[in-house]
């Protein structure tokens, strides 16, 4: 019931909101979708307590008949890979409606309520053990960011709305085509069947580029990234945390949960390709970070290029590669959600994203200063924090897997470091330029509380990662045995 | 067979006696609301599609000495064309009133073309086909004609008739032929003769490419597809949306009646000619779509690449000449798409009507404007149809894309399998327009603010569609069932 309690709490109480919710009743709303979204939290806690870290089976294990012409189950369950990103999901979603208190004045239930209801879909593609449950919640979270985008964007928010939502819709219809595929080979929407199900190298290889197209348009990879720098730019602060906080990490996963097991071989196969992209990514992107004028934009690039990382550790096939991709996923959702929030705290003072329009912040913002350059610390990979753990896991496996490979991945840390200092320097730091920054009031309480938070999770994991990596153990290496055996007849 | 088995038919006979009831009582009525008449059909409609449902589980009987079959497949059409028509005429209440429509003319041609639809679903015999598209299509002419002194509604009208008439040809072309060379016009004997493989295969050949046309005609598919925007656009909202309703799910019985049950030996050549229109509506319905500004021209379009993945699901059923269970599972995922479509149709052209005022159409897309802003709730309601047309989950209009899909793909032929690819590359090119459409609802700001406006009963029955559209894709198990077993009960021989 866990799972689905955190699945549908959320979805529930946004909908209320968006049926209750008042223009004049403004204030209600904000509490109960703190309300909402803390307990929404709440319900995911036992998940972590009651967690077995022995074990790489299914766990909190929910199956129901739900569509029985084509076999389709209401089936619900985690393991080591995807049981941390539930209760992350459902912190951030915190974290979104504490960030909105203020900023979001107009139609507050609605913009409550859609956050809520993508929390919800986005926790149940996390958990949804059947193929078909897993497309629903996939694609069904397209609909709120669509309108999220749309309705409290930016200028642009139009086309970068339609970009997103054409984009991700595009891959992720082969991937329906593939998904009647594995059911008609199989006859059912299984996925744990699906991963025992032989299938030809031509079959795998179809599959394979199927599910690439639908999981690399949403981490996104390289050259299929260009929505999301429009996205979030056009997106309100809310909007660009949730999307590189958690929706990147929809399609990571997926690659864990189809591509790897179901197509092993043809993974193993056109694993150069991945990694190819994957480092474009990684120094490409970055390099194209450095040049940006604009912040959003530039932490938008500095995802992809994390994101990169991603994708580089889960095609090297080895423990070090695979778990390490999968904490710089938690590690990014705590960190680029945290330098969202930081350019929405400038942005709701200045109105601008402009780096050239700040310069000096830190003489009037001092403690919100020493937060925002701590996380962009984090971004660089800095010992200590979230950021360097993750990455340096996986440099470390792509070492053992070709030292030119994890040579070129480790050039990454060197630009990531140059394009967030020198964002720094330019916004923080030196002395004040213009009357923007001199007029800056330091962050409230508010902000503080949600900044802080992020902080003490970014430095947490940054010192003491086990019980992340414990919980995903297991897991993975259930995963990688798995995928050295070939499943060609 | 020499049967007349009344019993089978009162729902018909009973529709009858009240179309021609409800034209007595309507001469008495001198309230200019037809407050009687309406709610006299609406009784009668609510009766009539009672009497279906509940003999959904009756087993299949012939009646009328073999010209009519009634079996769970014609109960269900049937049943469901009866509750359209009655969300139909909600919506089109305040729409007629205030276009000078809202005569008797209105109720007693819509319960006549109903009872055209019911004798389609349900027919046995190329004869009654064809007396039951007559009855259907010539009551639905005068009704598009209802505006007589507005010239589009006119114009429309005509060339309804004129392009339905050459339809209804022909089909009656192609019919004779059959006759010709089978000697029967009863569907089961054309088809243990054409089964029996003694006659003339060139003659039936060309009699499947005539009954075929036909049949795309009034399916709407491309290439037989210049009435649907011209007519839809032109016709007075009301009539639209009778003509898009329940006659689509008319055209899906009859093909289903001819071809499957009349013609199954000659499988693989009408599969041929349903593939090519297929893939022929889902291109010009999906390309011509985008570039209109007109919102019914728009869902007119739309409904021609609906209607493609309709045809898809009759094409997929027959694999190898060998009809089995998969067959079946092809021909119900056509009609579950059929019905889905239909009841996300008449919330969206309902909307249409809601908005339109007096003097008012509001059938371009910028009419939309700001909606969001106006009644945000009838814009999400509406925005829950256009992701339903688009094919995005939790809405009902992704399960029939999946059946439909899952139809294909099970075939196992890579024909099938590549055509699937071409469906939803189309369909996503589909959704650039749908999206369009909430994009100018919820991101545009209004021209003008008033909130909807339109009667408690209408705005009722709007919602309860919204909610069925969504709810339906939360749980489609049950209407996935149903169409699967009527048409197993009604076409496994």
């Amino acid at each position: 019931m866990l799972l689905s309690l955190s699945i549908w709490l959320p979805i529930v109480c946004g909908g209320l909101l968006l049926a209750l919710g008042r223009d004049n009743n403004a204030g209600a709303v904000r509490w109960m979708a703190l309300v909402a979204s803390v307990a929404s939290f709440l319900v995911t806690l036992p998940l972590i307590s009651g967690f077995d870290t022995s074990t790489a089976a299914m766990q909190f294990v929910e199956n129901a008949s739900w569509i029985e012409r084509f076999n389709i189950h209401y089936h619900l369950g985690v393991d080591g890979i995807s049981m941390w990103f539930v209760p992350l999901t459902a912190f951030i979603s915190i974290i979104v409606v504490i960030a909105a208190w203020e900023v979001i004045e107009t139609r507050v239930h609605q913009y409550m309520g859609a956050f809520l209801i993508l929390s919800g879909l986005m926790i149940g593609v996390f958990c949804a053990l059947d193929g078909m449950l897993f497309y629903v919640f996939f694609e069904a979270t397209l609909i709120p960011m669509y309108i999220i985008i749309g309705v409290w964007g930016g200028p642009r928010r139009v086309y970068a709305a339609f970009k997103f939502f054409l984009y991700t819709l595009a891959g992720s219809l082969l991937m329906l085509i593939a998904l009647l595929y594995l059911y008609s080979q199989s006859g059912s929407f299984e996925i744990l069947d699906w991963h025992k199900l032989p299938l030809p190298m031509s079959a795998q290889s179809l599959l394979f580029f199927a599910f690439f197209a639908a999981f690399a348009v949403k981490v996104p990879m390289w050259p299929v990234h260009t929505w999301l720098p429009d996205a979030h730019v056009e997106a309100p602060t809310g909007g660009s945390v949730v999307l590189a906080a958690i929706m990147l990490k929809l399609g990571a996963y997926g690659f864990l949960r189809f591509s790897l097991p179901i197509a092993p071989d043809a993974a193993r196969h056109y694993d150069w390709f991945i990694i190819g992209l994957s480092l474009i990514a990684v120094i490409y992107i970055g390099l194209v970070a450095m040049v940006q004028r604009d912040m959003k934009k530039l932490v938008a690039y500095s995802s992809v290029a994390h994101m990169g990382f991603v994708t580089l550790g889960f095609f090297i096939f080895n423990e070090l590669g695979i778990s390490g991709g999968l904490v710089q996923m938690i590690s990014h959702g705590f960190v680029s959600g945290a330098m969202f929030l930081c350019i929405g705290v400038l942005y709701d003072r200045v109105h601008s994203r402009e780096i050239a329009d700040y310069g000096g912040v830190v003489n009037t913002m001092p403690k919100f200063a020493a937060l925002a350059v701590f996380f962009g610390m984090a971004n660089c990979g800095l010992p200590a924090t979230a950021g360097f753990v993750g990455e340096w896991m996986v440099i470390l496996g792509s070492v053992q897997h070709n030292f030119w490979i994890g040579l070129l991945a480790a050039t990454a840390l060197i630009f990531g470091a140059a394009y967030t200092l020198w964002m720094i320097k330019r916004v923080y730091f030196g002395a004040v330029t213009n009357d923007n920054v001199r007029n800056l009031t330091d962050i409230n309480g508010r902000e503080f509380l949600m900044l802080g938070v992020l902080a003490i999770a970014t430095l947490y994991m940054g010192v003491y990662p086990k019980p992340f990596t414990d919980v995903m153990h297991p897991s993975v290496d259930a995963l990688l045995k798995h995928v050295a055996v070939s499943k060609l007849q | 067979m020499n049967d007349m088995n009344w019993v089978a038919v009162y729902p018909e006979i009973l529709l009858l006696v009240l179309a021609c009831v409800v034209a007595l009582v309507d001469l008495f009525v001198t309230d200019p609301r037809r407050t009687p008449t309406y709610w006299l059909t609406q009784l009668s409609l609510a009766v009539v599609g009672a009497m279906h449902f509940a003999a959904m589980g009756n087993a299949p009987a012939e009646a009328m000495q073999g010209l009519l079959v009634v079996d769970p497949l014609s109960h269900l059409l049937s049943g469901v064309s009866a509750l359209a028509l009655i969300i139909t005429l909600v919506y089109a209440r305040p729409y007629a009133e205030s276009r000078e429509m809202l005569k008797g003319e209105l109720f007693t041609l819509s319960l006549l073309a109903l009872l055209g639809v019911n004798v389609m679903v349900a027919s046995n015999n190329f004869l009654s086909i064809y007396l039951g598209l007559e009855l259907m299509s010539l009551s639905l002419y005068a009704l598009t004609a209802l505006r007589r002194d507005h010239t589009i509604s006119t114009e429309a009208a005509m060339k309804y008739f004129v392009l339905g008439a050459l339809a209804s040809g022909f089909l009656l072309y192609g019919l004779s032929m059959m006759y010709g060379a089978t000697g029967s016009l009863s569907i089961p004997r054309v088809f243990e003769v054409i089964s029996s493989g003694t006659v003339n295969k060139g003659v039936l050949v060309l009699g499947v490419v005539f009954v075929v046309a036909g049949l795309g005609f009034k399916l709407g598919a491309a290439p037989f597809h210049m009435w649907v925007p011209d007519v839809y656009q032109g016709a007075p909202t009301a009539a639209t949306l009778l003509i898009g309703g329940a006659p689509k799910l008319a055209a899906l019985g009859i093909a289903l009646r001819l071809l499957v049950e009349g013609m199954l030996p000659l499988a693989t050549d009408w599969q041929q000619m349903l593939l090519v229109m297929a893939v022929a509506s889902l291109v010009v319905g999906n390309l011509a779509a985008i570039a209109q500004s007109n919102l019914k021209r728009m869902l007119a379009y739309s409904t021609i690449s609906q209607m493609g993945f309709v045809v898809l699901g009759l094409a997929s059923g027959v694999v190898n000449g060998q009809p089995d269970n998969h067959a079946l599972n092809a021909y119900s995922s056509a009609m579950f798409y059929a019905i889905t479509y239909v009841l996300t149709t008449l919330g969206s052209f309902g909307l249409i009507m809601l908005l339109a005022r007096q003097g008012f159409e509001s059938e371009q897309i910028s009419d939309l404007a700001g909606l969001f802003k106006r009644s945000p709730w009838y814009a999400l309601v509406m925005a829950i149809y256009m992701f339903s047309l688009t094919g995005i989950p939790p809405t009902v209009g992704f399960y029939g894309k999946l059946a439909v899909l899952q139809a294909m793909v099970t075939t196992g032929q890579s024909l099938y399998l590549w055509l699937a690819v071409v469906a939803v590359v189309l369909s996503l090119i589909g959704a650039f327009y749908y999206l369009r459409v909430v994009k100018v609802m919820f991101f545009d700001e209004p021209t003008d603010h008033a909130p909807l406006n339109a009667p408690a009963d209408a705005r009722l029955v709007m919602s309860l569609n919204g909610i069925a559209v969504l709810a339906f894709g939360l749980l489609p198990g049950g209407l996935l069932a149903l169409c699967g077993q009527a048409v197993t009960r009604a076409l496994a021989h």
